[in-house]
């Protein structure tokens, strides 16, 4: 029995995440800004078969209570095998050019308090020299497309600093996880017209447990988005430019 | 947006959606829109849409809250599907009250459809099992409704529509089973009388009843079909296996043409010729023998772009067999007939709905193409051969019944709209009620 930590416990991808270990019968602990929906998933986990699962309520762009909330968490829990990051935003592209401020906020939540909460996390295992960081970045980090660069530029931040780490811990044994999710229906998405290309939280979900058991490094979920941003990447920059991705 | 459709994808409606993941929200402010609950979207007509309108859409509201496991009482949230919880259950030796055709609805539909299955006649509808539910009105107010307190409440929104607020979460009584499979007995019959003889004979020693008839056949054939009865197997019986996951999806839309009155002649024919003996006895799986559509999603694609009907009606046993009959001969003489017509008989179980469609009786339901005018014709047709035997359609399929005929079938509707959440509004609520 592993011992997950899901920090941002509420998304619709986590949720689907926890349900899967809690049908293996895991321990879970959840990290989220509401603590009524933290519970709301507890129970659901709990008759799912989870074996424990224990609720943190943090406001995650608070980056400084990251390091307080996981000692107090390690403290009331035990030893964390597996921590998962998934909490996130999706910017309005027009609104986040037009104002500076709205900009600043989602690339605070989706790169900063990333780099902040990983480097907990590997400060974490290093000395411990086992577990595995899993960060959900993005399909949007492999290249900086005009219909929403501003979220994009920060899961690439967001993408390059886990695969950084990965380097930094390799040598102690700890497993990082890139794991690029493509176009998911989930309320993040929800004024989106659904395309065919659309995957569900449950497919993505069951796509990200098993990048994370059979240790991968970068993972697409699901799998043909590798393909999708191979081409994509190799698109001409002069005819790309031009293009309305 | 055009998302949420019916199963009959007929009418087209577009409206805003607004998806509810959490039992503690409020009803969302949707301007001067009206609103309504949305599950999964498996009424066939326009009693789960809201043109014009908004609907809140519940599938992400889909949490366990408790289930106690020796009691078989679960708990949970209203937007949880069918699907889900006989995965939980199944291998507990658990099995749901009572389901429909399909286990991709959600709890809060069950109860606002008042949904049937094929133990009516022993157990009833989904609201007999009903023990508490929270409603939550757009004032912001919370009510927990159980057949104890706030009863009016209760009533209402038990086949209520989804008009009377939004069902956050429920609870009801499962039924014990040993087993995950069901001991199936299948008889052909000739005719609606010896399908009423033989609903007759089983309805005490058979749990669950069901025919397929064949709506296509005349003359000396027609009310043929095959009557099946089954019960769960019996404890010496190990395997708790749950279902799968379907398979198999309608990627495309079927062209018009292909259901023609000489594919269905064909399939009718075929089907009640396979069958060779007059009885026969096997041991099915429960997924097969609920939920045969199942294994293909999105088959209602398979009726093409212009959708389909459904037509479900349920007259009294008093001239019930005459009456039958009737129907049937037009139904074959429009030669517009379905594939899959499932005739039964509703049993005497009183649900605490208002506006429930199941009483004492035989029930058809049939689908057919949808042709325009000739289909939309032949339904009026068969409207007035049903009213004129005290009969009712049932909403939950209904895509255009006169608002007459409505107000007729159900009386009581003008004490139920007292209970109608001001927000709150349907498509079909307006058409029976307005006729607009």
């Amino acid at each position: 029995m592993n011992t997950i930590l899901i920090v941002g416990a509420t998304s619709a991808i986590a949720e689907e995440i926890a349900k899967l270990y809690a049908g293996q019968g895991q321990r879970l602990v959840l990290w989220g800004r509401n603590l009524n929906h933290l519970h709301s998933i507890q129970n659901n986990l709990e008759v799912l078969g989870a074996a424990e699962v224990f609720c943190f309520e943090i406001d995650l762009d608070v980056c400084g209570k990251h390091a307080d909330l996981l000692e107090e968490t390690v403290a009331k829990v035990g030893a964390i095998d597996i921590a998962l990051i998934a909490h996130g935003v999706l910017p309005d592209q027009q609104t986040a050019q037009e104002n500076f401020a709205a900009m600043r906020a989602s690339l605070h939540t989706n790169f900063l308090s990333y780099a902040s909460i990983l480097t907990v996390l590997a400060n974490y295992f290093e000395p411990r020299k086992r577990g595995t960081i899993a960060s959900i970045t993005s399909v949007a980090a492999d290249r900086g497309r005009k219909s929403n660069y501003v979220y994009g530029a920060a899961k690439a931040g967001a993408s390059a600093f886990t695969d950084g780490l990965r380097g930094r811990l390799s040598a102690s044994g700890v497993h990082v996880v890139n794991i690029k999710p493509g176009m998911v229906d989930t309320p993040m998405t929800a004024h989106f017209k659904k395309g065919l290309l659309f995957a569900s939280p449950k497919t993505v979900a069951s796509g990200i447990v098993k990048a994370i058991r059979k240790n991968k490094s970068t993972a697409y979920v699901p799998g043909y988005w590798r393909l999708i941003m191979c081409i994509i990447r190799s698109i001409p920059e002069a005819i790309f430019k031009k293009t309305n991705f | 947006m055009n998302r949420c459709q019916s199963w009959g994808r007929y009418p087209k409606a577009v409206q805003e959606i607004r998806p509810v993941r959490w039992r503690d929200t409020t009803v969302p402010n949707s301007g001067d829109k009206s609103i309504l609950p949305y599950g999964l979207g498996r009424s066939y007509g326009d009693s789960c849409l809201n043109d014009g309108q908004a609907l809140l859409e519940t599938s992400g509201m889909n949490r366990f809250i408790a289930f106690d496991e020796t009691s078989g009482i679960l708990r949970c949230e209203a937007g949880m599907s069918l699907d889900d919880i006989l995965k939980l259950i199944v291998p507990k030796g658990w099995f749901l009250p009572t389901t429909p055709g399909t286990k991709f609805i959600t709890v809060g539909g069950a109860i606002a459809n008042d949904i049937h299955g094929k133990n009516h006649h022993i157990s009833g509808t989904f609201g007999c099992h009903v023990r508490a539910f929270e409603l939550l009105r757009s004032d912001g107010n919370r009510t927990l409704c159980t057949p104890e307190s706030n009863t009016d409440l209760f009533k209402a929104t038990i086949g209520g529509l989804g008009l009377t607020g939004l069902i956050t979460w429920a609870e009801f009584g499962l039924k014990k089973v040993g087993n995950a499979w069901i001991d199936l007995e299948s008889i052909k019959f000739t005719g609606i009388g010896e399908f009423l003889e033989l609903s007759k004979e089983s309805d005490e020693g058979w749990e669950y009843t069901v025919s397929w008839i064949d709506c296509v056949a005349q003359g000396k054939s027609m009310g043929r079909g095959i009557f099946m009865r089954g019960n769960h197997s019996p404890a010496s019986v190990l395997s708790r296996k749950v279902h799968a996951d379907p398979k198999i999806t309608a990627l495309f839309d079927c062209p018009d043409m292909m259901l023609n009155s000489l594919s269905i002649k064909v399939f009718n024919t075929v089907y009640y010729g396979k069958q060779r003996t007059k009885y026969v006895r096997s041991r099915v799986h429960y997924d097969p023998f609920f939920y045969p559509l199942d294994a293909v999603n999105e088959w209602n694609r398979v009726y093409g772009k212009r959708g389909f009907f459904q037509y479900q009606f349920v007259i009294p046993f008093n001239g019930g067999k005459e009456t039958m009959e009737a129907i049937l001969r037009i139904i074959a003489a429009s030669k517009q007939g379905s594939f899959l017509s499932v005739i039964k008989t509703f049993g005497k179980k009183v649900s605490p709905g208002m506006l429930s469609f199941p009483k004492p009786g035989i029930t058809l339901a049939l689908d057919f193409p949808n042709r325009g005018e000739s289909t939309l014709k032949l339904f009026d047709e068969l409207d007035t051969v049903v009213a004129a035997a005290g009969g009712s359609v049932y909403p939950a399929k209904d895509a255009r019944m006169s608002a007459d005929f409505f107000q007729k079938a159900y009386p009581q509707w003008r004490d139920f709209s007292e209970f109608i959440d001001p927000k709150f509004s349907s498509s079909f609520w307006r058409r029976v009620t307005t006729g607009s």
